[in-house]
């Protein structure tokens, strides 16, 4: 499958990908599962990846955190965006710990996101059990679709 | 080990596994990320396993093989639409073999924050003793 590469991400405020971007990586995804090759462009390489969904009201952040208590984490929102901040910690062993495997991580992190409309800062919630994230924003009035009468006449 | 608290954390992509059996129900699968390490009493094992409740976590041990599986329920609730997907979710499975040097009765497990801690203590005999030399 030919892979167009465009533009990568501008360096400061990383944008989230439009529709086609989307289904590129989606359909990326899925031709690699058939032939094994990887061709995915890179994501933002910053911890922690995320998900970002919307309903009418709300916009839905979630991320992965494990090992990270609720007060260990600095969250902070502008009217359209949010950041995460905060620092994993991992215990340090005794010297007589010997490891055979040793995958995790520790370290700080710091992340900005942008979102697609304003949000209600007032009113952001955000939720953190068994190390998943959950920021709920509001959106703002003026970012709701509103259904507009159309007049007969 | 220290000079990890000085560096970034970097993300990284969940490692998923093509499981061997069949699954009866659907949805990825990962290897969750681990740490093991031992010392002379014992090995502890942690486990990164994010969006893991208690009730939903198995750990399975028979023929000296250890299977950690957890399940995940989706997140996201039917009304929302996605704007930006860059992790996966899906259940967790490793499994490792486990010499007998542990004493298998006396395995301990404690799920917090997403993450498992198994602590497997070694059985009496595979303590190591020191044996002190005589000199002659």
């Amino acid at each position: 499958m030919a892979i167009i590469r465009g533009f990568g991400p501008p360096a400061w405020g990383w944008r989230v990908p439009t529709d086609v971007q989307r289904m590129r990586s989606e359909m990326d995804r899925l031709f690699e599962g058939l032939t094994g090759a990887t061709s995915r462009e890179p994501g933002p390489g910053v911890f922690p990846l995320t998900n970002v969904t919307e309903d009418h009201d709300n916009y839905y952040v979630r991320a992965e955190l494990p090992g990270i208590k609720a007060d260990e984490l600095n969250i902070s929102v502008t009217a359209d965006g949010m950041s995460i901040s905060g620092e994993r910690k991992i215990r340090a062993r005794g010297e007589d710990a010997r490891y055979h495997r040793r995958e995790r991580n520790a370290g700080k992190f710091s992340r900005m996101l942008s979102l697609p409309g304003h949000i209600d800062t007032e009113k952001v919630e955000a939720s953190c059990s068994d190390g998943v994230l959950t920021v709920v924003l509001p959106k703002a009035a003026a970012a709701k679709p509103k259904q507009i009468t159309v007049k007969a006449g | 080990m220290t000079e990890a608290e000085a560096k970034a954390l970097e993300a990284k992509e969940k490692q998923e596994v093509a499981s061997t059996a069949e699954q009866t129900r659907p949805g990825l699968t990962f290897k969750p990320a681990v740490d093991i390490f031992e010392t002379e009493t014992g090995i502890t094992l942690l486990a990164d396993m994010p969006g893991v409740k208690a009730s939903d976590l198995n750990i399975d041990l028979r023929q000296d093989v250890l299977t950690l599986s957890g399940e995940v329920e989706t997140p996201e609730t039917a009304g929302e639409t996605q704007i930006l997907k860059e992790y996966r979710t899906g259940r967790y499975v490793r499994q490792f073999s486990l010499s007998d040097t542990i004493d298998q009765s006396k395995i301990e497990a404690e799920l917090q924050d997403g993450v498992l801690r198994l602590v497997l203590p070694k059985a009496a005999k595979a303590v190591p003793r020191k044996i002190a030399v005589k000199a002659k």
